[in-house]
């Protein structure tokens, strides 16, 4: 059956389905496949194949990075030689082979920066376009509808990264102004060095672990944000990942700086063309929040997931860590995980300051043979510290979910509090969903609290949703909607949406 | 697998001097553990298994010295009509024993009948501790069945008419025991098994349990009291349709404990339920590890675990629930909790669901916190003191677990047990 027909099957039983709400009929109409699958037809310009010091100089000075910065990477290559993968996770996938890969690609109308995105290739635009995603500024995000005099209101500035290279970043005149720095960070290395060389790898070490210390090396680009102090960024900040090149990986480096009592939300998303080969995805994101600052980070993560024989997508192996360095800064972490054939992250928080707190909420949706490890760490320093985590994993199809966290309160932790629920839904009898949780509790003021459960698709709400004429499929995507409500009502309004389509989109072929 | 050399040299150490039997029943068996052994190695501190716990002192090549505790309480269980069985050191004593013999049921000691060339035990000795090597290690079992010295079979025909009781004695400060039990209920029968007593310097305990269709086991332990040994136990139990398998057991100090249960549900509609209390006053380190693995429809496990800690005491919690495919209606629930008396002591769990199945109802909780002020506000004006209120409030806490134990005779004997232990312990 085409998408067309699909359609129009859709388009019938709309008229017989007085009632349903419109939502949920939008919702399962983009049912059909994987719709960010296609790919540009661009002339890309790689680096050899492979991974040595070479490579390593060579992206480096395609930055024109100084050498600092190149010395950085070099050292985290050698400590990367003497690293094994980690085999943990409950996640099964062929070997890699690193040395048949390509650490770098850009498109080569790249290769003279362009000065400000009129000078963008046309159809780099076009992409983003698609996707949803203009480079204009007068533009929100597409499929946003809000009130004319909201718009002012609801800017968000993007830097949009293809391949190994940062295309164009909106709104940066207007927040210098404001005094943020939101650049893509390749052009941090060489315009602040003082404040990359401060804050990079302060957070995630160089040689925090095997995914990290590649990335460590080999980091292309990415996003670099400084809220200076008492700023309240004047727009939601966003960076949209594409992947396009074949057999290309893609290495991003985001850091993220909210100075004293500043404010951000960042809002990052990600898709890939549809891809019989695996390909290889290892970014890692710090943020930093100082004294009384506050910064929000939302992910949809859309990468493509394989076809529904497990065949091809991506292979998500994140690092992704706060630091809440100041009394009371404050971290919220939100993920929607729909997309990757292996998922492998856990956005953590080192709440340092006294008073600090962090929080996690993620959905985490796999479907056919995908595999997600994902979860969160919490580690309690400072005294009257908090954290919340709210994990809602859906599995359906021959999906193997995992949540992995760890709750730890260190002896000078006094008075801190955490609270920590996890929920798995299954759907099908071929699916796994599991939870591995890590508590330490080493002072006695501190409370902890764990709850997990799994359960099915409740039949009584199927059935009464079925008993006002839904077809399966629409029931369980609004009964899925449901279980995730929580976390969907953390995410900022355009995540939302997009983010509630998605669960939907997810679970296509999960029933009947 | 061994990965470095000084792991397979602390191995051949802790192996050099143990000596099994070459023939008999059990030896193919004791053979085949061995050759687990050298693959696998044994624990070390870089084991994901032994996070929270460093196995050091269990498998260096002799028992670490324990102080020979003098108990001034009755024993254990004293009140309750059983057959004793005594090990003193790990070595049986005929003088301290019942005679062997209960009607219902068969028993041998291990060492008596280990050279014969066949018996009953054949099918489960060994046999159940090698399911539980799946997926993870459990290499202080596989060291047990390979080296065990004595031990008792018990076949349970007909259900007897009183417990069997099995009393360890620690008489010698740097004795290093290895017993291996294996108790096999058959088809309709009931059975009561107590253990009681710190054991030896170091204790290596394995006991495997094979439930028949429709049979019970009740297990109520108390690891004695306040004493320096170290001790590994593992319980195996595999069970048959409609069967029930309930522990409960009762760590009161002691060095360093840990006690792994592996449960395998594998009849339909049978039963689980294991809890442990735990009172930590010192240094003191208690693990309680727990593997349930459903694997057939209707079934019901419950995990409970409640742990009070002080003075630098440590209390660890593992516990899984595996539902495998196709053991739908599976109804699985796990709690552990701890209370923190103060800031020096820790509580450290991963409480893990792994779920290949849809329809289940899986949770599991887990908290840990200080006493609740306001219980104890309540309770002070009330004209009591804070020592006594906060023993209440913790006695209360603990009675959860030992709810779980079926029969309020034995129930109410660990309860004055912890009663008198929290008055003994009470802060000046």
């Amino acid at each position: 059956m085409t998408i067309s027909s699909v359609t129009e099957v859709m388009d019938d039983e709309r008229s017989v389905k007085d009632g349903v709400d419109q939502e949920t009929v939008d919702a399962v109409q983009k049912i059909s496949s994987y719709k960010h699958g296609w790919e540009t037809d661009i002339e890309t310009e790689y680096a050899p194949k492979g991974l040595t010091p070479d490579i390593v100089r060579l992206i480096s000075e395609k930055n024109e990075e100084p050498d600092w910065m190149t010395e950085w990477r070099l050292q985290a290559y050698e400590r990367w030689l003497q690293m094994k993968e980690p085999d943990w996770a409950m996640v099964d996938y062929p070997d890699i082979d690193f040395q048949d890969q390509y650490y770098y690609a850009r498109p080569k109308s790249m290769e003279t920066k362009p000065k400000s995105l009129d000078e963008v290739d046309p159809k780099l635009l076009e992409t983003y376009e698609k996707l949803g995603i203009p480079l204009k500024e007068q533009l929100i995000l597409a499929g946003v509808e809000v009130d004319e005099e909201d718009i002012a209101n609801r800017k968000v500035a993007v830097d949009a990264v293809f391949d190994s290279v940062s295309v164009g970043t909106t709104f940066q005149s207007e927040l210098k102004k404001a005094g943020v720095i939101f650049c893509p960070i390749s052009e941090a290395v060489r315009d602040h060095p003082e404040l990359v060389r401060k804050y990079l790898g302060s957070v995630v070490p160089m040689s925090d672990n095997f995914y990290a210390t590649l990335n460590s090396a080999v980091y292309s680009d990415g996003s670099f944000v400084y809220v200076p102090p008492n700023v309240r960024c004047p727009m939601e900040l966003s960076t949209y990942f594409r992947i396009n090149a074949e057999n290309t990986g893609q290495f991003e480096r985001t850091l993220i700086i909210a100075d004293k009592g500043s404010y951000v939300s960042y809002l990052e998303g990600c898709t890939a063309p549809q891809r019989d080969t695996s390909q290889l995805h290892a970014a890692v994101v710090e943020l930093i929040a100082e004294e009384d600052a506050e910064i929000k980070y939302s992910t949809v993560q859309n990468w493509y997931p394989g076809d529904e024989y497990g065949k091809g997508g991506i292979y998500n192996f994140v690092t992704k860590r706060a630091d809440c360095r100041g009394d009371r800064a404050k971290v919220m972490w939100t993920q929607v995980e729909t997309g990757s054939a292996v998922t492998w992250k856990y956005p953590s928080c080192v709440l340092r300051g006294d008073d600090s707190q962090g929080e996690f909420y993620s959905i985490a949706i796999t479907n056919n043979y995908q595999q997600a490890d994902t979860g969160t760490k919490m580690v309690h320093l400072g005294r009257n510290t908090k954290s919340r985590i709210v994990s809602k994993g859906i599995s359906a199809g021959k999906a193997q979910n995992t949540y992995r966290g760890l709750v730890s309160m260190h002896p000078k932790a006094k008075n801190s509090r955490n609270y920590t629920q996890c929920d798995s839904l299954l759907i099908g009898d071929q699916c796994g969903a599991h939870t591995v949780p890590y508590i330490e509790v080493k002072n006695n003021s501190s409370r902890v609290e764990h709850e997990a459960t799994t359960s099915k698709v409740d039949d009584d709400q199927l059935f009464y949703c079925r008993a006002r004429g839904m077809d399966e499929e629409e029931a369980v995507a609004l009964v899925v909607n449901g279980f995730c409500k929580e976390v969907l009502q953390e995410l900022p309004m355009e995540f939302a949406m997009e983010a509630q389509q998605l669960v939907a989109i997810s679970l296509e072929g999960s029933v009947g | 697998m061994i990965s470095d050399e000084r792991q397979r040299a602390v191995m051949e150490h802790r192996l050099s001097g143990l000596k099994r039997p070459e023939s008999g029943w059990s030896a193919p068996v004791r053979s085949e553990a061995l050759a687990h052994i050298q693959r696998v190695g044994l624990p070390s501190r870089r084991d994901e298994y032994w996070k929270f716990t460093r196995p050091d002192t269990l498998v260096q090549a002799s028992a670490p010295k324990a102080a020979l505790f003098d108990n001034d309480e009755s024993p254990v269980f004293g009140e309750v009509d059983r057959l004793k069985v005594v090990f003193v050191d790990g070595v049986f004593d005929l003088e301290l024993s019942d005679e062997l013999a209960l009607e219902g049921i068969v028993i041998d000691r291990l060492a008596a009948v280990g050279d014969q060339g066949s018996h009953w035990a054949e099918s489960v000795y060994g046999k159940l501790e090698q399911r539980g090597q799946d997926p993870v290690v459990r290499p202080l079992a596989a060291l047990n069945t390979a080296f065990a010295t004595d031990g008792i079979l018990i076949d349970v025909q007909q259900t007897p008419s009183k417990p069997i009781s099995l009393i360890y004695v620690h008489a010698n400060e740097t004795s290093d025991a290895i017993l291996h039990h294996v108790i096999r209920v058959n088809e309709g029968a009931a059975v009561t098994i107590l253990e009681t007593g710190p054991a030896a310097a170091r204790f290596n305990k394995c006991m495997e349990i094979e439930l028949a269709d429709d049979s019970e086991l009740h297990h109520v332990r108390a690891q004695g009291r306040d004493h320096e040994r170290r001790a590994a136990t593992h319980m195996f139990a595999l069970l048959g349709a409609r069967s029930q398998f309930k522990s409960f057991t009762l760590t009161v100090n002691g060095r360093l404990t840990r006690n792994e249960i592996y449960t395998e549900l594998s009849g339909e509609n049978s039963s689980a339920h294991i809890a442990g209390a735990c009172v930590g006053d010192g240094e003191f380190h208690h693990d309680d590890t727990v593997f349930v693995t459903h694997d057939a429809e209707n079934c019901d496990s419950r995990q409970v675990f409640k742990k009070v800690l002080r003075n630098g005491a440590t209390g660890v919690f593992q516990g899984k629930i595996l539902v495998k495919p196709g053991a739908q209606k599976t109804d699985g629930y796990q709690i552990s909790q701890s209370l923190l008396l103060d800031d020096d002591s820790q509580f450290l769990a991963k409480p893990e669901l792994e779920i290949y199945a849809d329809d289940v109802a899986c949770s599991h909780g887990s908290t840990s916190g200080a006493i609740n002020e306001e219980a104890l506000f309540y309770l002070r004006a009330r004209g009591i003191e804070r020592a006594e209120a906060t023993d209440l409030l913790t006695l209360a806490f603990l009675r959860e677990a030992v709810e779980e134990i079926e029969s309020e005779t034995l129930a109410d004997e660990i309860v004055s047990r912890l009663m008198a232990w929290l008055l003994r312990h009470r802060p000046e």
